[in-house]
């Protein structure tokens, strides 16, 4: 079943040398699965996740021909209907725990915030219900966290706190932008199981936004390829590395790799045509 | 001989009960031309280990040597001919408002040489940028390029030891190996040895011949990037660590 259908995206910011266009025409569909959007910094991906809530803000401009959220378009909708949109049925995790978490009021207090904001209930269970989603992102000694500030977390606790305060309304889809790319390799592995047996639970969809080639490749359903603005390959995230467009062999091969031992590692040559190429459609 | 050789440092920040000890009794030795890794997570004080040794971390403990003499107090002008570092983030460790040639100038005027103009050339050269970079701002410069700059400020002194604290970590993979290649290429050409810290498992081994696994300020295991490649490590933290990166 399609979630998310987006058709035709464009984010275009004015400038004196004319309009640069971020996005260009990116269509994809999402359904009950994991879909990855990776590429290098400046293509694109993460102005692909924000434009799905309408998050660009002047003087950028954002263009579709259909954002529909189970049937429902997006686009018409005015600021006002989008807060209910946002949070309340698409979530988004930003990158860094420390920027994203208000540094002068207490994690309990924000993550009854964040409930209370959709749900019309008392303090007793905002904060039941809080302590809840924090032992389900396997924080030990949720009560003591509901007090704490958050410079006295870790990053990983951090972000996994985000990710608590993002499901606690209960969304169809979770956007998570870099949600791992802060955190150690140990407690990477931790995040993504925990996002993935959520996922998995609640029936969610999940667009998972990467610069980590081999970590969405390990980690996804599906994954978009995403150049310059557009969508240059679609694949099976199992399949990644069978990948036929150069760019994505180009990315893949400029790793190093503990398995394979070289002098030299392989350098990206970029080819103009990659841009101008129109975008692949990542719909199903 | 070794280039380098830390004998067991303790670093620590702070006094009485605000006391942290970030670094405990470290030791390692990088032989001339070698190049050597310090990987752990965040806070595991691989960092501080390199800050001590550039002076950066006034309070330590123990024994530093650089090319056969012990360090003690301040610096001497000599050590940062001898010894310099690159810092991880090329945005915030470039003036924002030095072009590239007030940058490189400056730091050769400071190291006393007189040959500024065609030095700055010959840097530019060295890590590929060329001269038409010589008069951008770093706002004018994508996050790989930075990295050169960086770079080529750290081979103004003409240096025999390069510090390498987490290069290539803000950067894209693509621009990575850029990267990679570049200090790989200059550690041939002007006989550095490298010390390099990174989260990076397979960085590290990509660059380094040893490498010390660290964590809470302890390293717990040395070896080899031979055993690396072949998952021969003794300790159960850098088996962990080993099989979260691969």
């Amino acid at each position: 079943m399609t979630l998310l259908d987006v058709e035709n995206l464009w984010v275009k910011f004015p400038s004196r040398h004319g309009v640069f266009d971020a996005v260009r025409g990116v269509s994809f569909t999402l359904g009950k699965e994991r879909l990855g959007i990776v590429g290098e910094s400046g293509s694109g991906k993460s102005l692909t996740g924000r434009a799905i809530l309408k998050l660009i803000r002047p003087p950028g401009i954002m263009t579709a021909d259909r954002i529909s959220l189970e049937g429902d378009d997006l686009m018409p909708k005015s600021e006002r209907d989008m807060q209910a949109v946002r949070g309340q049925r698409i979530s988004m995790v930003m990158q860094d725990p420390k920027f994203s978490l208000n540094p002068v009021m207490t994690i309990g207090e924000q993550i009854m915030e964040a409930y209370q904001l959709h749900n019309a209930v008392g303090k007793k269970a905002a904060f039941a219900k809080a302590v809840e989603m924090l032992e389900a992102v396997s924080i030990r000694d949720a009560p003591r966290v509901m007090r704490a500030y958050p410079h006295e977390m870790s990053g990983g606790m951090g972000q996994r706190i985000m990710i608590a305060m993002m499901l606690i309304p209960n969304p169809q889809i979770l956007i998570a932008d870099e949600p791992t790319s802060a955190l150690d390799v140990s407690v990477q592995r931790q995040v993504l199981d925990i996002m993935d047996n959520l996922v998995k639970e609640r029936g969610m969809g999940l667009i998972f936004i990467s610069h980590d080639l081999n970590l969405v490749a390990d980690f996804c359903d599906r994954v978009l390829i995403m150049y310059a603005g557009r969508i240059v390959e679609v694949c099976d995230a199992d399949k990644l590395r069978e990948a036929k467009h150069p760019y994505t062999q180009g990315l893949l091969n400029s790793l190093p790799r503990l398995d394979e031992p070289c002098a030299r590692l392989q350098v990206l040559k970029r080819d103009p045509a990659w841009s101008e190429a129109p975008s692949v459609s990542g719909r199903i | 001989m070794s280039m380098i050789s830390v004998e067991n440092l303790d670093v620590w920040f702070g006094r009485g009960r605000d006391r942290v000890d970030a670094v405990k009794g470290a030791s390692f030795a990088v032989k001339r031309g070698e190049s050597f890794g310090l990987v752990g997570e965040s806070g595991s004080g691989k960092s501080t280990i390199l800050r001590a040794i550039m002076g950066l971390a006034p309070d330590w403990s123990g024994q530093i040597t650089v090319d056969g003499k012990a360090i003690s107090g301040r610096r001497e002008k000599g050590f940062y001919k001898q010894v310099q570092m690159v810092f991880q983030d090329p945005y915030a460790s470039l003036h924002p408002r030095h072009s590239v040639d007030q940058v490189l100038g400056e730091t050769l005027l400071l190291h006393g040489f007189t040959d500024i103009d065609d030095r700055v050339v010959k840097l530019l050269d060295d890590v590929g940028l060329g001269g038409k970079f010589r008069f951008r701002y770093p706002h004018q410069l994508s996050g790989g390029q930075r990295q050169r700059v960086a770079i080529a400020r750290a081979l103004a002194a003409e240096p025999e030891i390069l510090l390498l604290d987490e290069p290539t970590s803000a950067l894209d993979v693509s621009v990575q190996a850029e990267i990679l290649n570049l200090l790989a290429d200059l550690r041939v050409e002007h006989g550095l040895t490298y010390v390099m810290v990174s989260h990076d498992l397979s960085v590290v081994g990509h660059m380094c011949d040893q490498l010390a696994v660290m964590k809470d300020g302890e390293i717990v295991e040395i070896m080899a990037v031979d055993a690396l490649r072949a998952m021969k490590a003794v300790h159960p933290y850098s088996q962990h660590l080993l099989e979260a990166s691969v």
